[in-house]
């Protein structure tokens, strides 16, 4: 298993408060990992620091197999490079249809001109077909995503993501908000998923991360209080007392 | 299976279609072709609606599609119009001076021509030299490579000067304003080299066309205004159909989630602000000489605000919402503003239309805005029964979906 993201000393503070501090970080592919905290422990400042949406005060984040640095890159261009994101709340383009949303996020050039004259391959159509089963939205391929429910859009936008085909995925509570039947088929996807990929998940819900059965980095105060299996880090008395006793 | 652009898109099939029985209708009707039942100065008005029409779908793609509200778009329509105007006046000048230095006993030399050309057209602002900016003005090819370069580089370097910083919503729209309203107030002194206040006029007169009566000038100038109407409308609609077209809507709903889709964002917006900034800037230059005066005024803030109100009456993101919106809008203010309609004697107040015509479109710009935020297009909607469903309240329709109070951020 090859590291695939690394940050090291990364520090990061908005108008004097240290949202990230001193934080060391590292996943290897594949991977599945969760990361756990309480609220403010800097989860959803971690993730703006590796898509590019913050700039780190201090610190190292590398990137692949030559180790390129991504601080510095656009959002766009991190995106280009593999690093896929899941937002909290679902974000589809509730407007446009299932396949739509899908056919903006498959892994094809992104540049105005290449999109511009971008005619639908039959391979794409495949790879959308392919993708809706995975996701269970065969049948609302020609729906307005806005129509999904709460759980379907979650899936499209996992099913986004993959069509983008990224070698690290960043799944920001993809539990929230779901049926407890919507969250087990999402445990096992994101599973399935993690066999070829790096995943990061951040969550709160401690069965649902339970169920991933993987390993979780507990953060605190914007730097890692403890990594390990499910077992150890809520065996950790510094854990429970953040976190866990309140 | 695909399916052709016109089958995708049937209402490009449904404009041009409108557009040529229009057209038709104009020219059988004309006094230049036709059994002349319209006038030559109501053939102007159609012929100048039509661009109107055009900057329209030009401010709805940027506007209602890509969602960037510009003030800016009849500025670079007056670049455009002003762009020509030189070449017109121009040469229409050298004509006019041409016939009178002829009968001098010793002739002329280059000199003394272009000097008597400058002092015919700058002496309105005492100057008797051609500035800079006039250096192409000879040159009828070159002016017209104008009327889409200079538009199309100030939309270039303005835009990616804002869009790079990511300024975005009423600010990009403050600053838009900003840069017309810089842009009208140096046009209006007399050392810009564009004649300040008074503007280029006699644009109406094509210079080698001097015999041709004014109605098959109108009418020739109609026919273009509608041709490029609709290669315009064809062009958008391909822009904004397809991937383009939902990047863009995308870029318009949720930018920040295109941006980690790994869209250049930036480059898509300064893609679009530039394309439509030159099509207005075509606009303006088949406008300006069926208007026959350009001035400063024209370039005012104020235009653009009309332009965005029209695109919103007519109704943001479809194009034949736009053309629609452009049109009646515009004809519908010349026949008040013209004094068509009747004023209302209320007994104690007479409301003349010529004052209060600017109530009456704010008022039905609020109420469009309130009540019906598709505008007129949307009344197409419920001519081919199509019912979009409201839902961006509850979670979904499916059975196990979180209604609004039960999920959270």
């Amino acid at each position: 298993m090859n590291t695939l993201l690394e940050l090291s000393g990364v520090s990061v503070s908005f108008d004097g408060f240290r949202a990230i501090d001193n934080l060391s970080f590292q996943i290897g592919e594949p991977e599945l990992r969760a990361v756990i905290g309480p609220n403010g422990a800097g989860k959803t400042t971690f993730m703006d620091i590796i898509t590019g949406k913050t700039r780190p005060d201090s610190g190292r984040v590398t990137w692949g197999e030559s180790g390129m640095s991504l601080l510095g890159l656009s959002e766009s261009r991190i995106a280009r490079e593999g690093i896929g994101r899941k937002f909290q709340k679902p974000t589809v383009f509730e407007a446009q249809t299932v396949r739509e949303n899908l056919a903006m996020a498959l892994r094809n050039p992104r540049g105005p001109l290449s999109v511009l004259v971008c005619r639908t391959t039959p391979e794409a159509t495949a790879r959308i077909d392919a993708i809706a089963v995975q996701t269970g939205l065969e049948d609302s391929l020609g729906r307005p995503a806005g129509e999904l429910s709460h759980g379907q859009k979650q899936w499209l936008e996992i099913g986004m993501l993959l069509a983008q085909e990224p070698r690290l995925l960043l799944v920001d509570e993809p539990a929230a908000g779901m049926t407890p039947a919507e969250r087990e088929t999402s445990a096992a996807r994101l599973l399935e998923a993690a066999r070829r990929l790096a995943v990061v998940v951040v969550e709160d819900d401690m069965d649902f991360v339970r169920r991933l059965n993987c390993r979780v980095t507990v953060l605190n105060e914007g730097s890692v209080l403890a990594e390990g299996s499910l077992d150890h880090v809520t065996g950790n008395e510094q854990v429970i007392d953040v976190y866990l006793g309140r | 299976m695909r399916r052709s652009f016109i089958a995708r898109n049937p209402s490009v099939l449904w404009f041009i279609l409108i557009l040529a029985l229009f057209t038709l209708f104009v020219t059988v009707l004309s006094e230049a072709a036709g059994i002349g039942y319209l006038s030559t100065s109501f053939v102007k008005t159609l012929g100048k609606t039509l661009c109107l029409c055009l900057v329209a779908i030009a401010m709805d793609v940027v506007w209602g599609y890509c969602g960037i509200l510009s003030l800016g778009h009849f500025a670079f329509f007056g670049i455009g119009g002003y762009a020509i105007g030189m070449w017109l006046m121009y040469a229409r000048t050298e004509t006019l001076v041409a016939e009178s230095l002829s009968n001098s006993v010793i002739p002329p030399t280059e000199t003394e021509i272009s000097n008597a050309i400058a002092n015919q057209i700058f002496g309105v602002v005492g100057a008797s030299e051609f500035p800079a900016i006039w250096a192409f003005s000879h040159s009828l090819a070159l002016q017209l490579l104008m009327v889409v370069l200079v538009p199309g580089v100030l939309a270039l370097v303005f835009g990616w000067l804002a869009f790079r910083s990511r300024v975005t919503g009423v600010y990009l729209s403050i600053l838009t304003q900003a840069m017309t309203l810089a842009l009208s107030l140096y046009l209006l002194q007399n050392d810009s080299g564009l004649r300040g206040n008074n503007g280029l006029s006699g644009l109406q007169n094509i210079p080698g066309f001097g015999a041709t009566p004014q109605s098959h000038v109108s009418l020739a100038f109609f026919l273009a205004s509608a041709a490029a109407l609709a290669a315009g409308y064809v062009l958008f609609a391909w822009v904004v159909s397809g991937k383009m077209g939902s990047v863009i809507r995308g870029i318009r709903d949720d930018e920040a989630r295109v941006r980690f889709l790994g869209y250049h964002v930036e480059s898509y917006k300064l893609f679009v602000f530039t394309l439509t900034a030159v099509v207005a800037g075509i606009a303006g230059a088949l406008y300006y000489p069926q208007a026959g005066i350009i001035n400063p005024t024209e370039i005012a803030p104020i235009a653009s605000i009309y332009l965005a109100v029209w695109v919103a009456i007519g109704g943001r993101g479809r194009l034949y919402g736009a053309a629609i919106g452009a049109a009646f809008v515009s004809l519908v203010a010349s026949w008040f503003t013209g004094g068509g309609a009747p004023p209302v004697d209320l007994g104690v107040y007479t409301i003349h239309w010529t004052d209060w015509w600017l109530v009456l479109l704010g008022l039905s710009f609020v109420a469009v805005t309130l009540f019906f935020p598709k505008g007129i297009g949307g009344l197409f909607d419920l001519l081919t029964g199509i019912r979009v469903p409201w839902r961006t309240g509850d979670y979904g329709p499916g059975k196990g979906a979180w209604r609004k109070e039960e999920g959270r951020e």
